[in-house]
């Protein structure tokens, strides 16, 4: 039931929450669950302050795994729409870098079904950011490895 | 045979490459295209025991065999979100 309208994508421009959840209304669905990811202000060690995170993605790969994801939580959960996004490029202070809207009939489902799909894309989908910090230098963020 | 290797974030910036055609064996696996790749690029070697390997868009073990034409894609560790 991997329906159409589900909306699972890279993008380099702004994500825009209000549009995601206009799309995953349907009359069926009395719970959406929304998750953003956004950039925090932060400091290194040695006090400089990130101004920016700047995000890469094997593009094929990504895509096709968060479609992979999408069809693993409709496996585990009865969902009506999903959209799941993610930026490329470079995303500033208080910006979303990743947008998950799960829709479903009641909210138990809505909440894990979320819950799965950004835990799953952060651990799988290869996409890596880049800190860029005050003082013009950058930084790969380390992740937690195979 | 010939692959296609594609690398990504921190291994494209200190290979300077982000595409290659690398010559293999036949029936090298991705353990030895691996070793291979640390040969040609020494600037990588000390990230590649922890980095993944993708052939043609799926997450792949050391053992699994290449064929030509396939698109071995290093994976360092992903940190997206």
């Amino acid at each position: 039931m991997n329906t159409a309208e589900d909306i699972v994508a890279l993008k380099s421009i702004a994500l825009d929450v209000n549009d995601a959840i206009d799309a995953v209304g349907t009359g069926e669905s009395g719970a959406i669950a929304v998750f953003l990811g956004i950039m925090r202000r932060d400091k290194n060690s040695e006090g400089r302050e990130l101004v920016a995170l700047n995000y890469e993605a094997y593009g094929e790969m990504a895509e096709a795994q968060m479609r992979q994801l999408v069809a693993d939580a409709r496996g585990r959960w009865p969902i009506s729409r999903v959209v799941l996004l993610h930026r490329t490029g470079v995303v500033r202070l208080g910006e979303p870098s990743v947008l998950v809207v799960v829709s479903t009939p009641h909210r138990a489902e809505a909440f894990e079904a979320c819950r799965f799909l950004i835990d799953q894309l952060k651990a799988l989908v290869t996409i890596w950011k880049k800190e860029v910090w005050g003082d013009g230098s950058t930084s790969w963020v380390d992740g937690p490895g195979k | 045979m010939k692959i296609r290797l594609r690398m990504f974030a921190i291994l494209r910036e200190r290979s300077g490459i982000s595409e290659a055609e690398i010559e293999l064996a036949e029936g090298a696996t991705v353990a030895i295209a691996m070793e291979q790749v640390g040969r040609r690029f020494s600037t990588i070697v000390d990230l590649l025991p922890r980095t993944a390997a993708a052939v043609n868009l799926v997450y792949a073990k050391p053992m699994d065999r290449l064929h030509e034409g396939d698109e071995l894609a290093l994976i360092p560790p992903v940190s997206g979100g």
